[in-house]
């Protein structure tokens, strides 16, 4: 028998009130090594508006290139447990920023090597179903590579890939546009 | 027994479109460019995970958030959430938020001209059980108009956020109440063009959970991404 996945709904503009306790804009605690990586940005609506009410998350592998809970052979020795996961809101300008570690090159089970990445869910009032996006790092030799990125055309490849930022090292800034020229790229998931 | 190492997407009519235009909001946030079919990766198929130490055993009991008791018609909403091979999903986590009984959210956005109640936040969350059970006490949320097209109304619903396994079997939904007549003019609702798919997301009174002299039962099952691999897949 085969069921079919329940539909999605909006989050509408209320989440908040159900989804904000796991909301934290840094996933990585103090001691995790690993290079100290913050990304800051903006949802821009069709009218390049600040949409002050979406919500992100993130999911992503550690240093190693490592997903927490999904490499057990690899995660044994992992004693500072690293989540992996967050959620951060934008504000009334649309803002949003975390912190965290750069995660590793991931490795299929088959042995093929992924860049560093990011994992991002959008949601907010409008979109009917959650908008997965992912964040690449700029000038990471791996990005040729890499088979998702891969599938993008040339041409909008730039979207998803993290821009440096002036000020501390690490920082990035990386914008969600939902549409326009600069529309982010975002994947059937 | 393997695991999928991809999940197929589902029939287009099953799930809501990004742009739709009869629900005003989507006009400007909807992506205009096609989606991107990329294939599954570890990154897909791998997935954050929840345990007991992540969930307050009471916060499934939204009637008892505060030293008093909220007003409305008390309720349970149980179901049951499986993969696409009716597999229970155990020790998922889910979280809820709704309005109150006289249908407004504890959100400074909200302005709907209708009574906070002191004894109600209208936020839970659980961890499903082995058998991927789960199950909440709260009170049935109230209707309220919002401004998409005039005298427009939200039929009563509970919003729903659940992890499943991966990245790709998370589902946000609303659960909605049976022979409520908004539905039928809800944009909302009806962004699903396929009845039953839109019929699932209504719980179904359920006598099994009522509760005599106490709370009205509602069983909702949520089905997640995902099942085993078959030869016929690739």
């Amino acid at each position: 028998m085969k069921l079919v996945p329940t539909g999605w709904q909006t989050v509408g503009p209320f989440f908040s009130i159900g989804l904000e306790r796991l909301c934290n804009e840094n996933i990585a605690a103090a001691h995790l090594e690993g290079e100290r990586i913050a990304i800051a940005g903006r949802v821009l609506d069709g009218d390049g508006a600040p949409v002050p009410d979406a919500l992100l998350e993130i999911w992503q592998a550690d240093a190693q290139g490592i997903y927490p809970g999904h490499n057990a052979s690899n995660s044994a020795g992992h004693e500072n447990r690293f989540r992996g996961f967050t959620r951060v809101a934008t504000n009334e300008r649309g803002e949003f920023r975390f912190a965290s570690i750069k995660p590793g090159s991931v490795r299929e089970g088959g042995g093929q090597t992924h860049a560093p990445h990011l994992v991002v869910s959008v949601f907010m009032r409008g979109l009917l179903t959650r908008l997965v996006t992912r964040i690449y790092f700029p000038d990471d030799p791996r990005n040729a590579a890499d088979v998702v990125l891969g599938l993008v055309p040339a041409e909008r490849r730039n979207a998803l890939i993290a821009r440096v930022a002036t000020g501390a090292r690490g920082s990035y800034t990386w914008d969600v546009v939902l549409q326009g020229p600069e529309e982010t790229v975002f994947f059937a998931c | 027994m393997a695991e999928r190492v991809s999940y197929s997407l589902p029939h287009p009519s099953t799930q809501p479109p990004l742009l739709c235009p009869a629900y005003v909001s989507s006009q400007k946030r909807a992506p205009t460019m096609p989606l991107i079919h990329a294939p599954h990766t570890i990154s897909e198929m791998s997935g954050p995970s929840f345990s007991a130490a992540d969930a307050e055993a009471r916060a499934c009991d939204l009637t008892r958030q505060s030293n008093g008791a909220p007003l409305g018609e008390r309720i349970i909403v149980s179901g049951q959430v499986l993969d696409e091979d009716a597999r229970p999903v155990r020790s998922t986590l889910i979280e809820i938020w709704q309005a109150n009984a006289a249908g407004r959210y504890l959100h400074a956005k909200d302005q709907h001209d209708a009574p906070l109640d002191p004894h109600f936040i209208g936020c839970g969350h659980t961890l499903t059980d082995e058998e991927g059970r789960y199950r909440f006490i709260t009170v049935r949320p109230g209707a309220y108009p919002w401004r998409n097209h005039h005298n427009a109304w939200r039929p009563a619903h509970i919003h729903f956020s659940l992890f499943g396994p991966a990245f790709a079997s998370r589902l946000v939904t609303q659960m909605y109440f049976p022979g409520d007549v908004l539905q039928a003019h809800d944009p909302i609702f009806n962004s699903i063009a396929d009845p039953g798919a839109r019929a699932r997301l209504i719980a179904e009174f359920d006598w099994p959970s009522t509760i005599p002299e106490t709370a009205l039962g509602f069983r909702f099952d949520i089905v997640l991404r995902g099942g085993r691999a078959t030869p016929m897949e690739k």
